[in-house]
């Protein structure tokens, strides 16, 4: 009879098939899970200047190591396997252990053979490896009235991407702090101020720049700014309303007492 | 396996080619793998820098890129197109594997052969079982597995796990998992699965393979008529399922190994008294023809010495 060696066959081809398909499974979604679980980037791990976005720079990156070679201060290290959420071989550093020097030449992003660091940064100031925060106030020297200020000596970028705020300090009545202030748009993430920061752990920390900042609505205006790129009021006939003030009778119009107003409605009762 | 039954693998070779001559391609694939691990480290060792980088991808006398062929695929596969430096790269290995044997690179570049070449050994000596042996098409499975998973994941997938580029990375940039990793290999290959990962799993070895299938250095059994049937060849032999057509094959046909598989390591050269094999290229069709007085002893005949015995 022939139906049982034809069944036989047929058994082996399904069970063999079946096995490869579940074997590939299996092997896939193993696979699958190592190679995603490294996406999401810890928040002391910076890339590279030039870096693409992390998604696109773990298509891009093949783990050559050829930056960290060429980066002379050693800045750049490689991510030993299993270590948590690098992908293994990539380059990253760690702002408090060594900073990004910013070398004029960018000599990490010229190594790149395959554009995961971006060809076209040719300014080290338009890197954004990260955005520094002065995410401790309460430690802060400067936030206490000293003046430390070495964040704000230390940083390439002084007066532009940090300055220092003046401000009233409450404690002693008296004294002046001055805040040392990020100004986002123009921080590379070099991470020179978290290095130098002389506390035990520092108050001012390079954070990815997804942590680091929020991001406003595309729609939201502001006032003052489009009205001086107008030059003059977007609507013209605005009619300007009585101000609260402060102080008793904040209401001037129904408690007069409180302050003389330093604008008048033009044609107002008052 | 009882002593009796055989002669010890590559001791007629011994005897008549002495230990060099046996060892011959074995020794030169060492030197080899030495020194393309040498190159890389000659920077990081004494700032004199040859090759940076890895076998990923690296740069040689700043001038000589290279880029790991698979590796650049994936990369394509999860949606970056590589700048002109990689591609040119991946150009370079792959047209130098399409001619000297895309495996050539499993025997005489890759860091991971010594560590499965030694667990094959001590396999070998301890007489252990061969356990799992997965189909060899796995290889191409595992290819395919990790093309796909690039695809959906937009990362290279395998470099997450690949033990060529952990170990090599591990050994020129210093990194403890590349000990970790090699010892991993080895005892898979020695307990779980012999000739495991070069012969059934690994990814990047296929990918080579799949490269080298038209290479043009081949090993032939151009004196196949001189062989004794010692077996030696087979034993050697880390893909033993391509020497049969060459050297078993029917009167008339090609005496060159032709199969993808061959990682040209001359291992069968070394361990054959007889000289069946030699070097060639693929169109080199020439076949040694038998002489009268030299007509093979069959090995089966042979007597064997009390000495023999291991």
């Amino acid at each position: 009879m022939a139906m049982p060696q034809l069944s036989h066959s047929r058994r082996r081809f399904m069970t063999d098939t079946a096995r490869m398909a579940c074997g590939c499974a299996v092997a896939g979604l193993g696979l699958g899970y190592v190679a995603s679980d490294a996406r999401a980037l810890p928040a002391d791990a910076l890339r590279p200047p030039g870096a693409l976005p992390e998604t696109d720079f773990l298509s891009a990156c093949i783990r050559c190591g050829l930056c960290a070679r060429d980066c002379p201060f050693d800045t750049l290290k490689l991510a030993d396997l299993g270590e948590e959420g690098l992908a293994t071989g990539t380059p990253y550093f760690t702002a408090r252990k060594v900073p990004c020097e910013m070398c004029d030449d960018i000599p990490c992003v010229a190594a790149c053979p395959t554009g995961a660091l971006d060809p076209t940064l040719e300014d080290i100031d338009d890197a954004r490896m990260g955005t520094a925060v002065l995410v401790d106030q309460e430690n802060c020297l400067n936030f206490h009235g000293l003046r430390c200020d070495v964040c704000y000596r230390v940083c390439p970028s002084i007066d532009v991407a940090i300055s220092l705020k003046a401000s009233h300090d409450e404690r002693s009545g008296h004294h002046a702090i001055f805040a040392p202030t990020v100004h986002a748009d123009h921080c590379t993430g070099c991470g020179l101020c978290e290095k130098s920061c002389v506390l035990p752990e520092a108050a001012i920390k390079v954070l990815p720049v997804r942590l680091a900042r929020g991001e406003a609505a595309d729609h939201y205006r502001r006032g003052w700014e489009e009205k001086e790129a107008n030059g003059a009021p977007l609507v013209e006939g605005l009619i300007d309303l009585p101000d609260r003030l402060p102080g008793p009778g904040t209401d001037n119009l129904a408690a007069p007492g409180g302050f003389e107003p330093a604008f008048k409605v033009p044609g107002g009762s008052q | 396996m009882s002593v009796e039954t055989h002669l010890p693998v590559g001791f007629e070779a011994l005897e008549e080619k002495g230990w060099i001559g046996s060892r011959r391609f074995l020794l030169l694939r060492r030197a080899s793998q030495l020194l393309f691990l040498a190159l890389f480290l000659t920077g990081p060792l004494f700032d004199l820098w040859i090759t940076k980088g890895t076998l990923a991808g690296s740069m040689t006398f700043d001038i000589l890129p290279l880029t790991d062929p698979f590796v650049a695929t994936q990369s394509v596969v999860a949606g970056h197109w590589p700048s002109a430096t990689a591609l040119l790269g991946a150009l370079i290995v792959v047209a130098a594997y399409a001619l000297l044997g895309g495996r050539s690179y499993c025997s005489w570049v890759c860091p991971v052969n010594p560590v499965t070449d030694a667990a094959h050994w001590m396999h070998r000596r301890l007489d252990l079982p061969k356990g799992w042996q997965p189909k060899r098409s796995t290889r191409l499975w595992l290819v395919a597995i990790a093309l796909v998973v690039s695809l959906i994941t937009g990362t290279i997938a395998w470099e997450a796990i690949n033990p060529v580029t952990i170990v090599h990375r591990g050994l020129v940039f210093g990194l403890a998992s590349a000990w970790i990793v090699a010892a991993a290999v080895f005892l898979f290959d020695l307990f779980v699965a012999r000739r495991g990962w070069c012969g059934h799993l690994c990814p990047v070895g296929a990918f080579y393979g799949l490269i080298g299938k038209a290479a043009l250095v081949r090993v032939s059994a151009a004196n196949r008529d001189a062989c004794d049937n010692c077996m030696d060849c087979y034993a050697v032999c880390p893909e033993k399922q391509v020497i049969s057509p060459a050297l078993k094959g029917a009167p008339g046909s090609s005496p060159i190994i032709l199969a993808g598989d061959c990682t040209n390591c001359g291992g069968c050269i070394d361990v054959c008294a007889q000289d069946v094999f030699s070097f060639t290229h693929r169109f080199d069709e020439r076949i040694v023809e038998p002489s009268p007085q030299s007509a093979p002893e069959q090995s089966a005949a042979r007597k064997i010495h009390k000495e023999c015995s291991q």
